[in-house]
């Protein structure tokens, strides 16, 4: 499996995704900067968190319109597999790929903590390694996480089982306590935690191998 | 031509930087404000000489970046 990570200016999550790709399919994924205009032949695209352009105007809304996300947006729309952590979940609602887009946490307070989070949907082709229901531990570290969606965005996103992820102790004020949510089509993931933190005992969990590792059996899979 | 920005936050969305400075404000004694919304101001300036094509462009400027239309409103002022 061909992976790629997004560099934004100001990503700092870019190597911990690289690492984590790396664990999970045995190769490791290009390493993509965000002035290219075309992007390798691959089969899952992640876009890091970090605070690219120094989070200014908006979180993810320069990156947003970085000459590499036109490229993103192009693959995703034909259907190719893109994940956003925190940062990048920021940016694919920027980018419009995603509904919604992430506030000010509620508390004002940068959060930087475990968290759980409830698996809600396994059946896409990122959380298909897990049964839904099922616990999962990943680490939050951000300051605009608070998901917010007019309430018919809301109730289509629970309503299509588009939210992948919900914490079980809202750390940020996010509606209907929402930590990921996927596209219409199933292809694109965002999410506040960090599975890519978690990958290995000695950082407190590997729940985040789980999750890549079932990214990857789910590819595996596809015919 | 020159243009100001205003950016705020639609009604109905948490703003807690107003909350924490409407706090503040009590605390230094003004009790009597209330309803605090924290926004932000850009200003430009646009090559037309025409208001109205200032606008259009300053408007489609909204629409693509300086504002989120998910949780923010805008309001264009041409000044000149």
């Amino acid at each position: 499996m061909k992976t790629a990570v997004i560099v934004f200016p100001a990503s700092n999550c870019d190597r911990d995704a690289a690492v984590a790709l790396e664990q999970a399919t045995g190769k490791k994924p290009v390493m993509v900067w965000h002035q290219e205009t075309d992007l390798p032949d691959t089969d899952l695209i992640v876009l890091p968190g970090g605070f690219s352009y120094g989070d200014y105007l908006r979180s993810g809304a320069m990156a947003a319109h970085s000459p590499v996300m036109r490229a993103v947006v192009e693959r995703a729309k034909a259907g190719a597999p893109v994940i956003g952590i925190c940062n990048g979940f920021q940016i694919l609602t920027e980018a419009g790929l995603l509904p919604g887009a992430l506030l000010r946490n509620a508390g004002l307070d940068f959060v930087c903590r475990m968290t759980t989070l409830t698996v809600e949907n396994s059946q896409s082709m990122f959380t298909s390694g897990f049964t839904k229901g099922q616990y999962v531990s990943f680490p939050v570290a951000h300051h605009d996480g608070n998901y917010f969606a007019d309430d018919e965005t809301l109730n289509r996103l629970e309503g299509e089982g588009r939210v992948a992820f919900r914490y079980v102790d809202n750390p940020n004020g996010s509606a209907r306590n929402i930590a990921g949510i996927l596209n219409d089509a199933g292809n694109v993931l965002g999410l506040m935690p960090h599975p890519e933190r978690v990958i290995s005992p000695l950082l407190g969990g590997v729940d985040g191998t789980l999750f890549f590792m079932g990214i990857v059996e789910a590819a595996g899979r596809k015919p | 031509m020159k243009a100001k920005v205003h950016i705020t936050l639609k009604p109905g969305v948490l703003d807690p930087q107003g909350k924490a400075i409407e706090g503040a404000l009590r605390g230094l004694g003004f009790t009597n404000a209330s309803q605090v919304r924290q926004g932000k101001v850009i200003e430009l300036t646009v090559d037309e000489t025409n208001a109205a094509a200032a606008r259009t462009r300053v408007e489609d400027m909204c629409k693509r970046l300086l504002a989120n239309p998910v949780m923010e409103n805008y309001d264009i002022e041409i000044l000149d």
